[in-house]
């Protein structure tokens, strides 16, 4: 990843130059097509935060416009609009920044060309991790001590008319490069009532999200489609405006606001590139309320295909692989919708097993999971993550869920997983991951500091026999509460990951993200 | 469109009657302004562009010439209805239901508050309520009022609010009128929520948000006549009836004569939204609960649920009573940056005016006057060596020389003869005191007002 940056700056500083050159050439030309051109450059040359401009639908790859850290799925999907008729004006240019990107890196490093991507179609779904992008492009949400990134920020969100939400408390120094927000500080504070820039649905989403009403990855994405359904319904198109375009500027400013509620996880990201790809595939000659119809049945069966028959397909293969059998122990962490899924489904079937349910502070998730197996029978153990190397002799496997899986294998899910992979490793038990393939990311890191979720840190404080400790701690100035949300489990701990498509070892996350790309 | 205001400005007043003969309780001046404009500049604050107004034909008349009601930029939508029909607050709903298209935000135009509104509407969109209301603490009204004979306590019918652990879910609504028997909670609620706090000191906002379906079962019930009487209660109560939470309607048997009287009752207030399955879904696979300890999932499965926001820092006054009205003439010019002072009063050099005395506009005050903590109101004059504290000055009053006024309230256009000693007097309407008048304590009205009860 370091290599990647060194790239950056050099890349970074040559495009630049060639940039300022090519502005000087084309002021003349004034064509709208070419301003477009400009603007792409921007966010290839710029470390700068994911911010484009909205209104300009942006024409696809730059072949280093296709960011492997998308993590706002926002400017790899903006540069998903189907450019049929810019493109054929901008063939000249495109193939010259080719022609000069490809010497700068056959200079640089022995890389594949980018010929693929010409012949690609107006989808650049991140490539796989082998075709390096030129630039890394960091996104905004992990550069907050950085005074640029934020004014761009507040820029954007002005012209989106979206509130700016401000950090509360100390941050730990490792972790100041990350937003940190109070949960009794809404962002609602500063819109009106009633919300007009927003949806109301949005609203209410946004404020779910915040106080933690909707949290799982894939409730949160579910409602998340929920809610653009609404937005559809109510959605008209206005005059000389075309559905495919408008409906996706409509979409970016929801987006941003829900960003501003909580981080977006990585299943959003893919449930909003999917829908943004669904709606600029409307063809422009579609009555409105066939394209509506249209894209409300594609969400639904995105969520059916992606969410329910993915959770039934994991259910069957972990069961009839055996790999719940009876006599089994099983360990799980915190409360994973899929896990408790799958554990009722084989229970249904009659197969033994007793439960150990591990559960940590702040969120104590796993009382949710606990309820959730007693009710149905199961007969479970609680203990908290302290008791961890206690209680593994006992068991004999180990399911966790996933936020998401990450290209180079690592599984990133909530806080102390991975310290449970690595006990468990410890202990020679097997540890299985269950992960849909819409929770797949392109995204790479190999550790939990570079971006990573920072929570309330009041979440912390406790009330016990009348007494809260930690009541002032802001007053205290070498006191730091940290309260994160995620960390990433290196895929030494992971022996197998169960997904709809089969039993995979974790090291064939990029093999799935081929193939997804390859079909669609 | 997401929320829709409604303001109730009918009547009102019984519990001030000296005050309201002669103007309605909606136009009567808290610091100069008209009570109405509290909750209108409210509404207008937070973002609101329209609001209902539903009113009398007098109200309406008042406010087309009022300027402070025409200085607010929302569009007023005034509804008027006769005054003395016997129409309760939900009565008014109901007549209005044409025009409502979503949820509504009603407030009552007697209310002065500086609430953060977000809280009230984040808790009816976070958890998709039915209702959810506004409390605050109730304050002591520290002034003496005039006309009370020594310290009368008034027993008023104390409110019961049960709430839940996190102060947010309202369990629980009954005034001591219609319990008889002492206070009874049913098994069904203990069994969900162990722990309830029971509070007595709230003071009712009289600010709801309301479902639109709510609005509609108005429509089909048309015995309930009063929102904070009637509504609000059966609302909390039917929070809890099996009849919304069993998921086997048929199979129970027992409650065969209940579910014939509320059936069609719940499904008006049920009204399920397009997606419901996916909502549905959403709160399955969400590891979210709203209470810990027991079986059951988010809301114990139930669709109805009413929360209620208990403000305890800040101002919020409902002003039904003299002594509210004495409080708050206190206390909401605080709320607003403005000048003490109105431009166009003439206000001579020797007078001496308190930091928190408010002149009205077009006044006329003379020399060796003193003011102290009071209000003024519009085209007062207010001639030499008269010495006002502590008291209410409304519009057109004529204060003649060397007069003493303490504590008191004095009406509209009321004239207050040369030397005469008012203190903790109430003088109504157009009242004339005669010269060298010795009032305490006294509530001096006309004849004919009298005759009123």
């Amino acid at each position: 990843q370091s290599e990647g940056k060194d790239l950056t700056k050099e890349e970074k500083q040559r495009l630049r130059k060639e940039k300022k050159q090519q502005k000087k050439n084309k002021e003349k030309k004034d064509d709208k097509a070419s301003q477009e051109n400009e603007k792409e450059k921007k966010p290839v040359t710029s470390a700068a935060p994911a911010s484009q401009p909205p209104t300009q639908p942006t024409v696809q790859k730059a072949p280093s416009a296709v960011p492997a850290t998308a993590p706002v799925s926002v400017p790899a999907s903006e540069a998903s609009v189907p450019a049929d008729k810019p493109a054929k004006t901008k063939a000249e240019l495109k193939a010259e920044r080719r022609a000069r990107q490809e010497a700068e890196r056959a200079s640089k490093q022995s890389k594949k060309g980018e010929t693929g991507q010409q012949a690609a179609t107006s989808k650049p779904k991140a490539p796989p991790s082998d075709l390096q992008p030129v630039v890394k492009r960091l996104p905004e949400h992990i550069q907050v001590d950085n005074p640029d990134v934020l004014k761009k920020l507040a820029k954007k969100l002005e012209r989106q008319q979206i509130p700016l939400r401000s950090d509360y408390g100390y941050k730990v120094s490792l972790f100041s490069h990350l937003h940190q927000y109070s949960r009794k500080a809404p962002l609602t504070q500063q819109l009106s009532i009633p919300s007009t820039v927003i949806h109301p649905a949005i609203v209410r989403l946004g404020l779910q999200y915040s106080h933690g009403i909707v949290a799982g990855s894939n409730a949160r994405s579910v409602a998340l489609l929920h809610a653009f359904k609404q937005v559809i319904r109510d959605y008209t198109t206005p005059q000389n405006e075309e559905l495919s375009r408008d409906l996706v500027n409509k979409l970016k400013p929801y987006i941003s606001f829900l960003n501003q509620c909580r981080p977006l996880s990585a299943s959003m990201g893919n449930a909003i590139k999917y829908i943004k790809k669904e709606i600029s595939n409307i063809p422009s000659n579609c009555k409105e309320d066939e394209a509506k119809n249209k894209l409300l049945n594609d969400i639904e069966s995105y969520i059916n295909e992606k969410i329910i028959l993915a959770g039934v397909a994991i259910a069957k293969c972990a069961i009839e692989k055996q790999k719940i059998s009876d006599g089994d122990v099983i360990l799980v962490y915190g409360c994973s919708s899929l896990v408790n899924h799958i554990l009722c489904k084989a229970f249904e079937k009659s197969r033994k097993f007793r439960v150990i349910v591990v559960d940590s502070r702040p969120r104590l998730e796993g009382k949710e999971a606990l309820r959730r197996l007693v009710q149905k029978g199961i007969s479970c153990t609680y203990v908290l993550i302290s008791a961890v190397s206690y209680i593994l002799p006992e068991v004999s496997k180990v399911f966790l869920g996933a936020h998401a899986l990450l290209a180079n294998g690592y599984v990133m899910s909530r806080v102390g997983t991975s310290q449970i992979a690595l006990v468990a490793k410890a202990f020679n038990v097997p540890v299985l991951v269950c992960c849909e393939t819409y929770k797949f990311c392109d995204r790479v890191q190999t550790d939990s500091f570079v971006s990573n979720e920072l929570d309330d840190p009041d979440d912390l404080i406790v009330t016990r026999k009348g007494t809260t400790p930690l009541e002032g701690w802001q007053n205290e100035s070498s006191l730091g509460l940290l309260n994160l949300v995620y960390d990433v489990t290196p895929p030494d701990f992971v022996d197998l990951v169960i997904t709809e498509l089969g039993m995979i070892p974790c090291t064939s996350v990029p093999v799935v993200l081929r193939v997804k790309n390859v079909d669609q | 469109m997401e929320l829709q205001a409604v303001l109730m400005a009918v009547g009102g007043g019984s519990r001030m009657t000296d005050l309201t003969y002669n103007t309605p309780k909606a136009m009567l001046p808290v610091g100069n302004k008209p009570l109405m404009w509290y909750p209108l500049n409210l509404l207008e604050k937070v973002g609101f562009e329209e609001v209902i107004v539903i009113t009398t034909k007098e109200v309406q008349k008042a406010m087309s010439t009022d300027l402070k009601i025409k200085d607010v930029k929302m569009k007023l939508d005034v509804v008027s209805i006769q005054e003395d029909g016997d129409m309760g607050t939900a009565d008014a709903l109901r007549h209005i239901q044409p025009k409502i298209k979503t949820d509504i935000l009603v407030l009552s135009c007697d209310l002065i508050t500086d609430v953060a509104l977000h809280e009230v509407v984040d808790l009816f969109r976070a958890h998709n309520a039915t209702m959810a209301m506004l409390m605050s603490k109730a304050h002591e009204f520290t002034e003496t009022v005039p006309g009370q004979k020594g310290k009368k306590k008034t027993a008023e019918q104390r409110d019961f609010v049960g709430v839940d652990q996190s102060g947010k879910r309202l369990l629980f609504m009954a005034n001591e009128a219609d319990l008889e028997d002492g206070l009874s909670i049913r098994k069904s609620i203990m069994r969900k929520h162990p722990r309830m706090l029971i509070k007595t000191g709230l003071v009712d906002a009289h600010l709801y948000c309301l479902k639109k379906a709510v609005v509609d079962f108005l429509t089909e019930n048309k015995s309930i006549s009063s929102i904070r009487g009637e509504l609000v209660p059966y609302l909390v109560r039917k929070q809890f009836s099996k009849t919304v939470n069993s998921q086997k309607l048929k199979d129970d048997t027992d409650d065969q004569t209940q579910e014939k009287n509320d059936g069609p009752a719940n499904h008006e207030l049920l009204i399920s939204s397009r997606d419901e399955p996916l909502l549905q879904l959403a709160q399955e696979r969400s590891c979210w609960n709203d209470h810990r300890g027991d079986m059951s999932e988010a809301y114990h499965g139930g669709k109805l649920r009413c929360y209620v926001h208990i403000m305890d820092q800040g101002l919020c006054c409902r002003v039904n009573t003299l002594a509210a009205y004495i409080e708050v003439n206190r206390l909401a010019p605080k709320l607003f940056e403005e000048p003490s002072v109105h431009p166009s009063a003439d206000i001579s050099e020797r007078c001496q005016m308190g930091s928190d005395s408010i002149i009205g506009a077009v006044c006329h005050i003379a020399d060796k006057t003193s003011i102290k903590r009071s209000t003024i109101g519009n085209n007062t004059t207010v001639k030499e060596k008269v010495k006002v504290t502590n008291s209410i000055i409304m519009h057109g009053v004529t204060i003649e020389e060397g007069c003493n006024i303490q504590g008191s309230v004095i009406c509209s256009n009321a004239v207050i003869g040369r030397g005469a000693d008012l203190k903790y007097c109430l003088v109504g309407n157009g009242q004339h005191i005669e010269p060298e008048a010795e009032r305490t304590n006294e509530i001096i009205v006309g004849t004919d007002q009298l005759m009123e009860i």
